[in-house]
């Protein structure tokens, strides 16, 4: 355990001294201060005229002000942070032969890698608890709003599934480091997993989907109905949308389902227009659940397979 | 000055088949407590790769070995622990100085704050590093590199050490120092040590024992009178180790 410990230390620390980490704090900081403050422009005129505005606080954290809300900026650039943070973490070690040095110590191999991975996810929560409440405060500052209990859990369990999400990144980053020696072709496989989730799946899912049922249109709703079946199961392959989803149910309580209005069956819209009122926490964890144990799912696969690569490699010197 | 007693290093017949290439063809020796081993051999002979195995670092297709009568396969962390190990291209955290880089190696070695800090600051002494020891190592040349190399070793106190290549792109005077750190570990630490290198002229000033690996067969071991004697017929005297590795290479090749 020891190893653990060290290296995990000395992770942490590197985190923190880079000035890769700086930028890029710096970057998201400054991102989401200006989409607070936005917001809270444009929240404050569009509440002038209601008597008794609901869940204002979290508006802070959903509402497009300018061109999208903090949670679609994480759930776009979420990635980034962790394949930066990740890409040259083994790779660059080897390259540098201080894995051999490292390993030829009494410690056990896997504690390298469990390190590199548990310091990186604490960087990130620490990333992302700061910039919440950085947001928090900026948004008593501007509105004078306080956030009630049922709003600060949702905000907790909105950064816990974040932090998962970075995570898996981090994870898919990691394998790619320890599979490629080369850091700049590491880096490069990642973008391309990134670019390949966040843009070609939903597209791909269109096409793929308009494929299978090309008779579909407004007159024709049950081929329709397959249609947006088959678009949303492929789409929900990329855990971009899985976290969007999740996200989306979670910060806004007046959404009711993760799924698109022509979708739901019969008798939950039934129900849902007969309840108009927001859903609990309860309720809304109820419907996001599965996409969160999906999410943390394939971190720990990503982060497995990774562990597997590794522990069997040859350590060679040079 | 050889005290043969105790095999530290023990193998038999130990063999790595590596990409379908055999990297080490069964080679069978043994290295005595406080003896300092010389392993000779062209680029690729294999050294490397069994310096590895018996680290615990590559598994051994065949054979076994053992150090210090542990399995370095079965107990891997117990040997890395007993042994030192200085690699060819050393590597180093370079936005680290030498204190904190000296630091984070005796920490993943388990030793405790105030018996690590003594130490490094001995070892740092040792090898006139102690005016640079807050410099980054990115700044160091390569002389002081293989310095800090050898401050490590000083610090873990290993029973054994492996020097893989010590002296490899260092100026003459820088060689001098290296060769006299080396004596020092094996004479005043009492380190077992197996030394790897081409530098020949070191090898045999400083190795009471040596073997010849080529293509990774071993083709001989022992003094350099019994070298010299098995392939010339006289003493050592006449011959330098490179006449005779020379001679023992033409032969193989």
């Amino acid at each position: 355990m020891h190893g653990l410990k060290v290296i995990f230390k000395k992770e942490l620390a590197d985190h923190f001294s880079s000035y890769r980490f700086l930028i890029l704090f710096s970057l998201i900081c400054m991102v989401s201060l200006i989409i607070a403050y936005m917001v809270s422009m444009t929240i404050k005129n569009e509440m002038k005229d209601i008597a008794k505005p609901q869940f204002v606080f979290l508006m802070l954290f959903i509402s497009q002000g300018g061109l999208f809300s903090f949670v679609q900026f994480v759930a776009f650039f979420g990635p980034l942070i962790g394949l930066i943070m990740g890409f040259d973490l083994i790779n660059r070690e080897r390259n540098e032969g201080t894995l051999s040095r490292i390993l030829a110590q009494p410690i056990y191999r896997d504690a390298v890698i469990n390190g590199k991975f548990l310091a990186g996810v604490v960087t990130i929560s620490i990333m992302i608890a700061s910039i919440v409440l950085v947001i928090t405060g900026l948004g008593l500052i501007l509105m004078g709003v306080v956030p009630g209990i049922d709003e600060i859990l949702r905000i907790l369990v909105y950064m816990i599934i974040s932090i998962v999400y970075i995570s898996f990144w981090l994870g898919v980053a990691i394998l790619f480091s320890i599979i490629f020696r080369s850091v700049t072709t590491s880096a490069l496989a990642g973008l391309a997993v990134w670019i390949f989730f966040s843009f070609f799946v939903s597209l791909g899912a269109n096409i793929v989907a308009k494929a299978f049922v090309p008779d579909a249109g407004p007159d024709n709703l049950e081929a329709l109905l397959k249609q947006i079946t088959i678009q949303r199961a492929i789409s929900l392959s990329s855990p971009i949308i899985l976290y969007s989803d999740a996200t989306a149910t979670i910060v806004d309580p007046t959404k009711k389902t993760t799924r698109s209005f022509v979708f739901v069956g019969p008798f939950e819209k039934l129900s849902s227009e007969r309840f108009s009122g927001p859903l609990s926490l309860h309720q809304s964890l109820l419907i996001v659940l599965p996409y969160i144990i999906t999410l943390i799912a394939i971190t720990a696969i990503c982060f497995a397979i990774s562990y597997i690569v590794f522990m069997r490699q040859e350590i060679r010197s040079a | 000055m050889v005290v043969e007693e105790k095999a530290i290093i023990e193998t038999e017949n130990l063999t790595k088949v590596y990409k379908g290439q055999v990297a080490v063809d069964h080679v069978t020796f043994k290295v005595f407590e406080g003896e300092v081993f010389g392993f000779l051999g062209p680029n690729g002979a294999g050294k490397t790769t069994l310096i590895l195995m018996l680290l615990g670092l590559t598994e051994p297709t065949e054979g076994m070995a053992r150090v210090l009568g542990v399995d370095p396969v079965r107990e891997a962390i117990k040997v890395k622990g007993l042994i030192g190990y200085m690699p060819e291209n050393m590597g180093f955290y370079n936005d680290l100085d030498a204190i904190q880089m000296l630091k984070f190696m005796a920490d993943l070695n388990g030793l405790p704050r105030h018996i690590a800090d003594e130490r490094i600051e001995k070892a740092l002494y040792t090898v006139g590093l102690e005016n640079e020891a807050k410099k980054k190592i990115g700044a160091y040349s390569r002389g002081m590199r293989q310095r800090l190399g050898l401050a490590e070793l000083i610090v873990k106190e290993p029973k054994v050490a492996f020097l893989d290549e010590p002296t490899l792109g260092l100026d003459p005077d820088a060689t001098n120092k290296m060769i006299e750190l080396i004596e020092n570990l094996s004479k005043e630490q009492r380190m077992t040590i197996i030394l790897c290198s081409h530098f020949l002229e070191m090898v045999q000033k400083l190795c009471s024992r040596m073997r010849i690996i080529i293509k990774g067969k071993m083709v001989a071991q022992g003094t350099m009178e019994t070298l010299a004697k098995e392939k010339f017929g006289v003493d050592s005297e006449e011959y330098t180790l490179e006449e005779i590795y020379m001679k023992y290479f033409q032969e193989e090749a």
